[in-house]
């Protein structure tokens, strides 16, 4: 059980998409999201998605692993359709039930932004998906940096994130263990009210606090006796370089984006 | 090697009061007057509160002394400048190796060091991946740490130290919280990498059988050290041990309690062999 638990979502692979700068993709994936929001026709709007599905087969990701990212936002797509259909008036009348009507501006601009959502949700799911969490946050952290001016120690941040990423499943794991303990102690985190299953988590919750704090205590005196000191200068074991290939899958997106644009016209 | 010192880490008359500490009197560690050579293996033994951690976190600049001073390659722990250096060269390993790594992925954290010494990114790189390969690691360095057994942790801290290249490790209680498969597993590791490589080592240990191991056992009480020498004389100087609730090898008990019913057994004994084989030849005398 405890060896299931994974952060994140991403896939190791050795796809180009994968080997890519992380600072690259957030890139692309912020031009990507930009372009979606500006397009207006359904010819633009296909053309991204299909082009999403052929960075999909690129990466080597199984296929189910989108389904399954995709599936949490598929009750808000069926809303939106729902109030789509039934609520924006406009063209020809495709249904008439009583005084509800369905017409066809509103199937058309609910199929719309349906499309435009999954297209989303799988540019963000391809960058999620190739990227570990780690490089992830270094990521961001770099379009972070300019924040430092105003006094943001977004190096500190970048640490402070790496190491809950590391301990996350480790306290996952001794939650369980906790709940373990105290479900063979007879406790019973099922049942009752709201105001009872709170209750009942807090013999959880304090030794899981306690020893939380413990283990600060002790990584903190490792991490000195290993010579990290705050706000010292540090280098890295994966440089983080922008390559040639890099380069090159900027302009390919951007070039894939301005066609995009054309075809919007 | 030009003029490096024989001697890895020398106390002088090292006392070490815990601030806030009301008791005067009764300093954590007091009057240590220890040389541990280049390559030489010494295990540390004690009751609980003995200061057997506290002296550790002084050898490493974690703490700086209260009186008296420490040497690491001749540097004083209390120069501020060159505590990354004394870091580097006297690497520490705590009790439970969960705590002590720091990274989302083995190579990261075996990195971890070398990146607060600033080395460029190939180096890094290069270290990484020796350390790794000589202590079985190469297969692991893209997982997570949480799922690693627990010997393999041990290894992953030990591999996180040695890519620094120090002159000495210390460990205190590395094997406290693991099974005996990974507690050879981890101590294997060290001991080889003090026979191949001069690493010396200080080991702070309850096991007896551990301390027999070793080149040299230190004994300390009350903060202070009060016996050392070669494991067969101080684990067989059973009436001290007993007297401050600790106890010899399983062979050197054994060895007292036969020597007590009359058999003629010497006096060294460590482990079950050289028990084994006294029994014999008196047997075969008689
Ligand atoms: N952080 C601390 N603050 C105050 N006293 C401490 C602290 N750590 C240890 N001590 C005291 O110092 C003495 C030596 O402790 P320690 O070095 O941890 O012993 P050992 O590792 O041999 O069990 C003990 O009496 C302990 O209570
Ligand atoms: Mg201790």
């Amino acid at each position: 059980m405890s060896r299931s638990i994974t952060l994140g979502q991403y896939m190791p692979g050795e796809s180009l998409i994968h080997q890519l700068n992380p600072r690259v993709k957030i890139l692309a994936l912020l031009m990507m999201l930009a372009v979606m929001f500006i397009v207006q026709t359904f010819y633009a709007l296909i053309f991204l998605l299909l082009f999403a599905v052929l960075l999909l087969a690129s990466s080597g990701v199984p296929f189910s692993y989108f389904l399954r990212g995709i599936r949490p936002i598929l009750y808000i797509a069926l809303f939106a359709l729902v109030i789509y259909f039934f609520f924006t008036r406009g063209g020809v009348v495709l249904l008439r039930i009583g005084f509800i009507t369905v017409e066809s501006d509103g199937v058309r601009e609910g199929l719309f932004v349906v499309t435009r959502l999954v297209a989303l949700v799988l540019y963000s799911l391809l960058l999620t998906l190739t990227t570990t969490p780690l490089s992830l946050t270094h990521g961001m952290g770099y379009f972070l940096k300019p924040l430092k001016y105003i006094g943001l120690p977004t190096d500190e941040v970048a640490m402070i994130m790496s190491i809950a990423l590391r301990f996350i499943p480790t306290l996952m794991e001794e939650s369980q263990r906790l709940m373990r303990a105290q479900l063979s102690r007879g406790a019973d985190f099922e049942s009752g009210s709201i105001f009872r299953k709170a209750k009942s988590l807090v013999p959880l919750i304090v030794p899981l606090f306690i020893s939380a704090f413990r283990r600060a205590d002790e990584l903190a005196l490792a991490m000195e006796a290993r010579g990290f000191r705050l706000g010292a200068r540090r280098t890295r074991l994966h440089e983080d370089i922008i390559a040639p290939r890099d380069w090159a899958v900027l302009v390919f997106v951007a070039a894939t984006l301005a066609a995009a644009l054309v075809l919007n016209i | 090697m030009k003029n490096r010192p024989e001697i890895a880490i020398e106390t002088r008359k090292l006392a070490y009061h815990y601030p806030g500490e009301e008791n005067i009197s009764s300093p954590a560690v007091y009057g240590i007057n220890l040389s541990v050579k280049r390559g030489e293996y010494v295990s540390l033994i004690g009751p609980n509160g003995s200061g057997k951690t506290t002296l550790l976190k002084l050898f490493n600049a974690l703490l700086a002394p209260t009186d008296g001073e420490v040497l690491v390659e001749g540097i004083s722990t209390t120069e501020e400048e060159s505590q990354t250096e004394i870091r580097r060269n006297c690497g520490m390993i705590f009790q439970n190796p969960d705590n002590q790594l720091v990274a989302t992925t083995v190579e990261e954290d075996i990195a971890f060091g070398l990146e607060n010494l600033e080395l460029p990114s190939p180096e890094i790189r290069k270290r990484v991946n020796r350390v790794a390969g000589e202590l079985g690691l190469e297969h692991l360095l893209k997982h997570p740490p949480h799922l690693l057994s627990g010997g393999e942790k041990g290894r992953v801290a030990i591999a996180g130290i040695l890519a620094m290249q120090p002159s000495c490790i210390l460990m205190d209680e590395p094997t406290a919280m693991l099974d005996s498969k990974s507690r050879q597993d981890v101590l294997g590791a060290v001991r080889r990498l003090n026979r191949e490589q001069g690493l010396a080592v200080v080991h702070v240990t309850h096991f007896p059988e551990e301390a027999a191991r070793a080149d040299r056992v230190v004994i300390l009480h009350q903060g202070r050290l009060i016996e050392q020498g070669p494991p067969a004389l101080v684990l067989n100087n059973l009436q001290l041990l007993h007297q401050l609730g600790l106890q010899g090898t399983a062979s050197s008990e054994l060895a007292a309690l036969l020597r007590t019913d009359g058999f003629s057994i010497p006096q060294e004994i460590l482990n079950c062999q050289e028990l084994v084989q006294s029994l014999c030849s008196s047997e075969l005398k008689n």
